[in-house]
């Protein structure tokens, strides 16, 4: 099977594809300072930062376009509804739906596979039949895919990775049978950056007829995504790992799919009409976007989006790249320090342990020298154990990071093994 | 907070050679202490004499300031009565969360004063504390402590004991 194409690099290695400076103008809260040092902010996986044009267009947006939407007929009320609306319109380019309403707005990745779980899994899935998920999965692609299972008597199957954190793709292979229904697999893992090669995988379930879900949250801040090239049956990530805001996503689902699932949440502005014998539901998108969704959320999304796009997917991979690539070389020449995940397919993420310290007592370390990471399981405790750590430190990289802050890092690693040498 | 403050030479040295490690083989109370939330692990056993610890020792898998908090903690606590160690636990855990002042309040936690600085990083109180919970379910003859939900036993409203 052949991996996911990814963008050459189109820039020298060490020199950023688009002007870095005025890119990091664009984000205050990079200037900060914690603990007197500059922050270096490499915690973008958990959580990226927001730019001035979309934190300008939730104020515009709250300012002088804020009502509910679908509802009235005054001016603000069409303002709101335009806006919410065309966001949707962004977000289908950004993964290139064939359609606007294969677009539904969610809360984040989250909500949209406890969705798919809901809308899907419940109402085509039943005892005995077989889930597949990957050992890379981040909790929220596995607990939900539990409940189902303890609910209809399901059973999870997982694939294994190897020791770099590459999935086994013959095992995968071996896991169907007759009775595997549904695949649930991450496009990128969020604790060692593993690109998985979702497009072959997706081939395979839908050889033996199973529709695949793929979690999108690591991988559309760093990967230009296609739906229609990849050919899932749904897709989904969240807005605050892209720049946005938090509490709002989306989920991709083909049109087809979509229509046969049950609704997730009942409530006003996913129905046609309701008596007390009869509701009869919406059509897609509003099928499944019951209550007030977080239109603000919906409006700065689409803000997001146009501004990834001004900066350039492909440039972002780009650089994202060369920071990964000199960071794996400058943590090669430390002692001591083991990288967690070291599979040919990453994005930016450095998972890693520093030899006798705990990784609270690293990231506490690396604080104080102004250096953000993240240090516990990173949710996703089955890589833990297929890896024999309580935990990692993880630094991951965003398009505004420098070569600077990598060595910011890499010295703060090394004040760490001083203290406790 | 500068962690210099808190990853103090006392507090890196007993990281680096905890006192009491091991478990007791003639354990009178023992108790298992887990922090789920980054994998802090770790075993108390202590002989009671009548009212007083006569040995303790602890051992695990936990972060350095989890570590040392564990191994002052034993050497603090050798030869004191069941009550006085109680009152430790209290001014530890009220330390820890910063509602006791070591610098302004009476107390008696001496040396185990250094942890004060972890009040300052709230994401590592519990790493900290984590012994003293462990100590506290010991004595409660609870086979088994956490720092979350309902095995915490500060906030357990019933606590379930039982012999060693």
């Amino acid at each position: 099977m052949s991996a996911v194409p990814r963008p050459a690099p189109s820039c020298t290695p060490d020199v950023p594809p688009f002007d870095l400076a005025r890119i990091r103008s664009d984000f205050p809260i990079l200037g900060i300072e914690v603990n007197g040092k500059p922050l270096a902010y490499l915690d973008n996986a958990a959580s990226a930062q927001m730019p001035t044009p979309v934190i300008d267009r939730i104020v515009s947006y709250q300012r002088r376009e804020h009502a509910n939407i679908h509802r009235a007929v005054h001016y603000l009320s069409e303002t709101a509804t335009a806006a919410y609306e065309g966001a949707r319109a962004k977000v289908q380019g950004f993964l290139n739906a064939k359609e606007e309403r294969e677009i539904i707005y969610t809360s984040g990745t989250t909500e949209a596979i406890n969705l798919v779980m809901y809308g899907y899994g419940r109402k085509f899935l039943g005892d005995g039949d077989e889930i597949i998920v990957s050992q890379l999965e981040h909790h929220s692609n596995i607990v939900p895919w539990q409940m189902l299972c303890g609910e209809k008597g399901c059973r999870l199957r997982v694939i294994p990775c190897d020791d770099r954190g590459v999935l086994d793709l013959d095992a995968y292979e071996k896991l169907f049978n007759e009775r595997t229904r549904f695949v649930a697999i991450t496009h990128v893992s969020n604790a060692l950056g593993t690109v998985n090669p979702v497009r072959a995988m997706i081939a395979a379930a839908h050889a033996r007829g199973v529709p695949v879900l793929v979690d999108g949250a690591q991988a559309a801040p760093h990967i230009a995504v296609d739906v229609q090239e990849l050919d899932c049956d749904f897709y989904c990530f969240s807005a605050h790992k892209l720049c946005g805001p938090t509490g709002m996503g989306a989920l991709y689902g083909k049109a087809a799919m979509l229509e046969k699932m049950a609704p997730f949440k009942g409530g006003g502005d996913m129905i046609l009409s309701v008596t007390f014998e009869k509701t009869t539901y919406a059509p897609l998108p509003a099928k499944f976007e019951a209550g007030t969704p977080h239109i603000a959320g919906a409006v700065a999304l689409g803000a997001t989006l146009d501004y990834l796009a001004r900066v350039g997917m492909h440039d972002i991979a780009a650089w994202e790249h060369s920071l990964l690539e000199y960071a794996t070389r400058q943590f090669e020449t430390l002692e001591g320090v083991r990288i967690i995940g070291t599979a040919p397919e990453k994005a930016a993420v450095l998972s890693f342990e520093v030899k006798g310290v705990h990784p609270h007592d690293v990231g506490t370390i690396l604080n104080e020298e102004g250096v953000a990471v993240r240090t516990g399981h990173h949710c996703a405790q089955p890589v833990m154990q297929r890896f024999r750590v309580p935990a990692t430190v993880r630094a991951s990289f965003a398009f505004y990071n420098t070569m600077a802050e990598v060595d910011q890092l890499v010295a703060g690693i090394r004040r760490v093994q001083q203290m406790f040498a | 907070m500068d962690s210099k403050q808190l990853y103090q030479e006392v507090i890196l040295d007993h990281n680096r050679k905890p006192r009491n490690w091991g478990r007791l083989e003639r354990a009178s109370h023992h108790a298992e202490g887990l922090n789920p939330l980054c994998g802090d692990h770790i075993w108390v056993s202590l002989e009671l004499d009548g009212d007083r610890v006569s040995n303790v020792a602890f051992e695990g898998q936990s972060c350095a300031i989890c570590k040392a908090s564990a191994s002052m903690m034993t050497a603090n606590i050798k030869g004191k009565s069941v009550g006085e160690v109680e009152q430790l636990i209290r001014e530890f855990r009220d330390m820890a969360t910063g509602k006791l002042d070591v610098a302004r309040q009476s107390n008696h936690l001496g040396r185990l004063s250094v942890f004060a600085g972890v009040k300052d990083l709230p994401s590592r109180v519990k790493c900290a504390i984590l012994p003293w919970h462990t100590l506290h379910a010991a004595f409660a003859q609870q086979e088994s402590a956490s720092t979350e939900g309902d095995q915490d036993p500060f906030a357990a409203s019933t606590a379930r004991g039982r012999s060693a």
